[in-house]
């Protein structure tokens, strides 16, 4: 928590943590935002434990129990508050563990994006010169392209499969982390503290990791909050098209898709509870992330 | 002026050149360019011969070469559903896409612009407030969960608008378009609203924003003092103002309009560029993709270029820096 440290200016014997947290919890939207992604959080990985099937284990689900309404009983005896898909899964059931499968694929290529693109920032930022020429080029180049296209078109020369999503969102993402990380390293490279790490002798690495890079934190957690809802809807997206997950990897964009078919005949559950859970988890992400950013930016200070 | 158009043409021509390179490594290195390259069904006899003619056997750089010397040609081979020239095909698909992209475009102007200006000149109103929570909505929810419920909502729920298709098309000039009849306006409707609800939050927020700079400035103040009616500062001197930068933005996210409009056109059957290409990629349509995939970099390079070349005209600091660097 040092990047709150260094941007509140507030003198009060507090510590830090302390001292974000209670600016954080000032906006009753934003709690209340964290409050139910943790509860997402949650569920999804305590979905084995709490759900009462598993829609993927085929000795428990029945056929008969197929295109049930919301609230139907199902066969084995428990009732289907969200109702059950096609092939009779528990909707419910289904839908907590595509959280699951969404929230990791997003998360690990968020974070993989962010390791990358913040490398590369960095050695843009401390090299200058004819290098960091050439790197904001690439970044602008790859910028000028939407995000989505991007993916899309690694999807279609990749094929499917969770390694290729993740490379393709990786690869879509790795530039904006890269941006941001340079712009605030630009700043923080002038600052006295790098002059004085640099009149100790220390290493350029040592200054640029362990001094640039934790002043950098902050925008970096926005940016990656945000990037992170944009992969989880990027993935549902192409998983939707059917270009993304394949069907052995039901994340919600999968589950929408299958749903779908059944829409115009009137059965609308199979498609609408899993895109809830879909808006749920991408609007608690993008409400946090916007406070964030307010709470981070001592410029907004009042 | 001419040495930045020269070099920036000159980029853009490297950038091509290098997403080429990209597109055919990525399709025939990566992949398996027998599989990649004919169709499915093939037999042995039809596999040799493809291998021949796209020299397969050859090195490398050969095989990149006689790619390159096709697509200068306009041939990026055949596709395989279809049996017609990919490039042909794709281009028979582009005015549907075009016809969309400009539908979507004039609704965000026509709906955001004026829903910015409200929210901009009475800020603390119950809808003015209303209007920016939904725009944050427009900017977070995923664009085929939005069409997914347009679809429910109009076309299954209330029966007003139907979900799929281009509906009735007049040829006007040498293509078709839905603009036309009546028919073809309620099929375009939907769709284009679904495309355009992202760019529609964007007006909302940049005339927002603009306006509400712009009433604390002082040519309103002073024509305020003048007596002219708030009406006349509003819709002449503060829209002039706003609605620069507005457009400027606006015109140029028509390129991820296309992008976007691949989503949209597959929710609703829409027989554009995009859905030609999510068909392709189902189907291992291979031709097809790199042809969608070469001509979209072509497009936005273009757009790109356009939009460079805009800028350095408009503010000349552009193109010092460039020659500084």
């Amino acid at each position: 928590m040092s990047d709150a440290t260094l941007t509140s200016p507030a003198p009060r014997v507090e510590t830090p943590f302390r001292r974000f947290a209670a600016e954080f919890f000032e906006s009753k939207i934003a709690a209340g935002a964290l409050v139910m992604l943790l509860v997402i959080i949650v569920l999804a990985v305590l979905a084995p434990w709490i759900t009462p099937q598993n829609p993927y284990d085929l000795s428990q689900v029945d056929v008969f129990d197929s295109r049930l309404p919301p609230g139907s009983d199902a066969f084995a005896g428990y009732t289907m508050w969200l109702g059950s898909d096609g092939s009779g899964r528990d909707l419910y059931s289904a839908i907590l563990y595509g959280l699951r499968i969404s929230l990791s694929v997003g998360v690990v290529s968020g974070l993989i994006a962010l390791v990358i693109g913040m490398t590369i920032g960095l050695i843009a930022a401390y090299a200058g010169g004819r290098t960091e020429n050439l790197i904001m080029r690439v970044v602008d180049l790859q910028l000028s392209f939407p995000a989505s296209l991007v993916a899309l078109m690694l999807v279609a020369i990749l094929g499917k499969g969770v390694d290729k999503i993740i490379l393709a969102l990786v690869v879509a993402q790795w530039a904006y982390y890269a941006r941001t990380v340079r712009a605030t390293a630009l700043v923080e490279r002038r600052k006295e503290y790098v002059e004085a790490a640099k009149c100790l002798g220390l290493s350029k690495a040592r200054i640029v990791f362990r001094h640039i890079l934790p002043n950098c934190l902050a925008p970096l957690i926005v940016v990656g909050t945000v990037q992170t809802a944009s992969a989880i809807s990027l993935e549902a997206t192409l998983s939707f098209l059917g270009v993304g997950l394949p069907q052995t990897e039901p994340s919600l964009g999968v589950l929408i898709a299958n749903g779908f078919e059944y829409m115009l005949s009137g059965r609308y559950w199979i498609s609408v509870f899993p895109g809830l859970a879909l808006l749920a988890t991408v609007v608690s992400i993008n409400l946090v992330g916007d406070h964030l950013r307010d709470v981070l930016n001592p410029r907004l200070k009042k | 002026m001419t040495v930045f158009i020269i070099r920036r043409l000159l980029q853009a021509a490297v950038v091509v050149m290098l997403m080429s390179v990209i597109v055919f490594f990525g399709v025939n290195v990566i992949g398996d360019p027998v599989y990649m390259l004919v169709s499915p069904d093939a037999d042995q006899a039809e596999i040799a011969a493809t291998i021949s003619r796209l020299g397969l056997d050859r090195p490398i750089w050969e095989q990149y070469w006689l790619f390159l010397k096709g697509a200068a040609q306009g041939d990026l081979g055949n596709s395989f559903i279809f049996g017609e020239p990919a490039l042909q095909l794709i281009l028979q698909h582009m005015p549907a896409t075009l016809e969309l992209a400009f539908s979507a475009l004039f609704l965000s102007i026509a709906l955001g612009i004026p829903l910015g200006l409200y929210a901009g000149l009475y800020p603390d109103s119950r809808i003015s407030k209303t209007v920016m929570a939904a725009s944050i909505l427009g900017f977070s929810l995923p664009t085929f969960w939005v069409g997914l419920m347009l679809i429910i909502l109009f076309a299954v729920e209330l029966g007003w608008l139907p979900s799929t298709g281009r509906g009735d098309t007049v040829k006007v000039l040498w293509f078709h378009t839905s603009l036309a009849t009546w028919d073809g306006l309620q099929h375009v409707f939907l769709p284009a609203l679904n495309l355009a609800l992202l760019k529609i939050s964007l007006a909302i927020r940049l005339t927002r924003a603009g306006v509400r700079e712009a009433m604390g400035q002082d040519y309103v103040k002073f024509a305020r003092a003048k007596g002219i009616s708030t009406r006349r500062i509003i819709s002449v001197h503060v829209m002039k103002n706003i609605m620069i930068p507005v457009v400027t933005v606006m015109g140029l996210e028509f390129g991820s309009l296309i992008g976007f409009s691949v989503v949209t056109e597959s929710i609703f059957a829409w027989p554009g560029m995009g859905k030609l290409l999510i068909d392709a990629i189902l189907q291992l349509d291979r031709p097809i993709v790199v042809a969608y995939l070469m001509i979209m970099v072509l497009f936005f390079v273009i757009i790109n270029l356009l939009v460079d070349i805009i800028y350095s005209l408009l503010d000349p600091r552009v193109r010092l820096q460039d020659q500084g660097a």
